[in-house]
């Protein structure tokens, strides 16, 4: 799998998938115009600065409450490469390796890395590395049928794929 | 080793002797829903498989329930999608305005849902047909999308945790009460990817509509389902409404648990959820200042029930809602709404000054139908009061019972029925 290197943008505990992508955007489901409101009603200047290949950390039960894919795709679609978290809530979880969403699950790496960072990931080792800081953690790296999901972008196209 | 109610009917569906906590798992499912907001997404991805239709058109539900009757011209073409997609492969389970309900109320209600089923929808609050002995699970749009196609699901098997539930809850106190204590005492994260399994002789001092708000309400403390064992109470709901056959597991006596929980729902008091987690909880007696509000929200899949719109009902009759007072009350299905009028539930809340709403999960995730205005505060009957959820990034959501939302409906700041009068 291709590695993510980018710059972070940092969140705290329980970040739910109102605050991803509020409800009042989902009469649409439009990748693009979704983006456009990802995190706005926590951080509403993410979208103006976030760029292609960055990176969102943050800390435990990332992605919690509805089970909106929109969340994911948001995320995704505005340019995230990778969020690294303590810990993920269990859907959003199944809903990002679905759509093809890299995220990996490492309290350490979560807990110290900080917003700005310059941050790169390996996705075949888990190994997650601050290069701002010089230091490296080692995340949980993805079992190999995950991997292929990922590396289709997605769940429909690894069936397909497979048929 | 011994496995759990959920462990048990997830070995069952994988075709399996037992199955392990951690295991994956492929298994048949007796049932795919989805919604007006996440079905879209789903069959856009459907579309994309090379299959040619449906796993089984007896075996998917499709509900329109947030944003109808449509709320603008966007809403009103996900609907079109979802009810051309219902046409094209005849899926019996389709259900229009008119028909419909708030998705968790109206599938049991239409007997789709009975004891030892394997059900996922792509809807967070799935994990409500617990309530009937079966394991139900939010997902998101894709798994609905495979699972409509295929029939089957993936899972980890769950570890879980057990609370057992003692003792007979007091006047004003119900399942909402006892399910906000819970996520107060082991956080929103308390049972992330665990299930959440009910024993216990209290259960039998629970209707089927408090199991329901209960087992609702697992996804708000990160649980991956809530489970209940079925005894004669859940046995006759079945009976009246379904014609399926159903199965009832027990959980071994070895069953392993991550944690066990004893609580005695005598102790319990009427308990509000403060913004803006589910797990920011306070008891009615532990509110010490007065907190003034502007609306407030009875129904919802956690609350719209017969049983919640009784108790509302009890607390609002010959009383009035505050002058400048909002209160919105949403029957969760049509047969609810009919009950309630024929009752006289209806009657009571209109003289009380509140509006009575057709079914829709409108205001509960900030859609319509009660949105909330910068620095406003809501009592709510429903399940999430995260930030922005009903409207403003700076509004308040109260998550509380119909006995406290309606009490704090008639004072205009939070209050149980017992300190009315």
């Amino acid at each position: 799998m291709k590695k993510a290197n980018g710059r972070v943008f940092k969140y705290g505990d329980n970040v739910d998938t109102d605050v991803i992508i509020p409800a009042r955007y989902l009469n649409s489901s439009d990748p693009a115009e979704l983006a456009t409101h990802c995190m706005e009603d926590i951080d509403k200047d993410f979208i103006k600065n976030v760029k292609k290949g960055d990176i969102m950390v943050a800390n435990k039960n990332f992605g919690c409450g509805s089970s909106r894919e929109h969340a994911p795709i948001a995320i995704k679609a505005a340019g995230v490469d990778c969020v690294i978290a303590e810990t993920f809530a269990r859907i959003f979880y199944r809903n990002a390796i679905n759509i093809g969403l890299p995220i990996i699950e490492c309290p350490e790496a979560a807990k110290e890395i900080a917003n700005g960072d310059q941050v790169e990931i390996d996705f075949d080792s888990g190994i997650i590395k601050d290069i701002t800081t010089g230091k490296e953690y080692q995340g949980q790296a993805f079992p190999e049928f995950m991997q292929k999901i990922i590396a289709a972008e997605g769940l429909v196209n690894y069936i397909n794929a497979g048929k | 080793m011994g496995m759990t109610m959920t462990q048990k009917i997830l070995a069952a569906h994988a075709g399996l002797e037992s199955v392990v906590a951690g295991q994956l798992i492929e298994a048949d499912l007796d049932l795919v829903l989805g919604n007006d907001i996440t079905s879209p997404v789903a069959i856009h991805e459907m579309e994309k498989m090379k299959v040619d239709g449906v796993f089984h058109k007896d075996k998917i539900a499709l509900v329109p329930d947030h944003f109808v009757p449509n709320k603008d011209i966007k809403s009103a073409e996900h609907c079109k999608c979802v009810r051309e997609f219902a046409r094209k492969n005849e899926i019996t389970n389709y259900f229009e305005v008119g028909e419909m309900g708030i998705e968790h109320a109206l599938l049991p209600e239409k007997g789709l849902t009975v004891a030892g089923d394997v059900i996922i929808g792509a809807d967070s609050h799935t994990c409500t047909y617990g309530a009937l002995g079966a394991f139900s699970t939010g997902v998101g749009s894709t798994d609905m999308a495979a699972g409509m196609a295929t029939g089957k699901a993936w899972f980890k098997v769950p570890s879980a945790i057990k609370f057992v539930l003692t003792g007979k809850p007091a006047k004003w106190v119900s399942g909402k009460d006892v399910i906000l204590h819970i996520i107060g005492m082991i956080g929103v994260d308390g049972a992330l990817y665990k299930s959440m399994e009910f024993v216990g002789d209290g259960i039998a001092n629970l209707s089927m509509d408090d199991r329901f708000t209960i087992a609702n309400m697992a996804i708000e403390a990160g649980g991956k389902n809530g489970i209940f064992p079925v005894d004669d109470l859940a046995i006759a709901y079945m009976k009246e409404h379904s014609t399926r056959e159903f199965k009832a597991y027990t959980a071994d006596p070895d069953a392993v648990y991550d944690e066990e929980y004893t609580i005695d729902l005598s102790t319990l008091r009427p308990t509000i959820a403060f913004p803006h987690l589910p797990e920011n909880t306070k008891t009615i007696d532990e509110i010490k200042e007065d907190i003034a509000i502007d609306q407030v929200v009875i129904g919802s899949c956690t609350n719209g029930r017969l049983d919640d719109l009784r108790i509302a009902a009890e607390v609002l009759k010959g009383r009035h809602i505050k002058k400048g007072m909002r209160c919105i009350v949403i029957p969760a299905t049509q047969a609810i709404y009919m009950q309630a009028m024929e009752e006289g539930l209806l009657k009571i809340f209109i003289e009380a000054g509140a509006v009575v709403s057709t079914p829709t999960c409108g205001p509960c995730l900030g859609g319509y139908m009660g949105i909330l205005a910068e620095g406003e505060r809501c009592v709510s009957t429903t399940n999430r009061n995260f930030v922005g959820r009903m409207g403003h990034v700076n509004s308040e959501i109260y998550l509380a019972s119909p006995a406290v939302a309606a009490a704090s409906a008639v004072t205009g700041k939070i209050s149980c029925p017992c300190q009315l009068d």
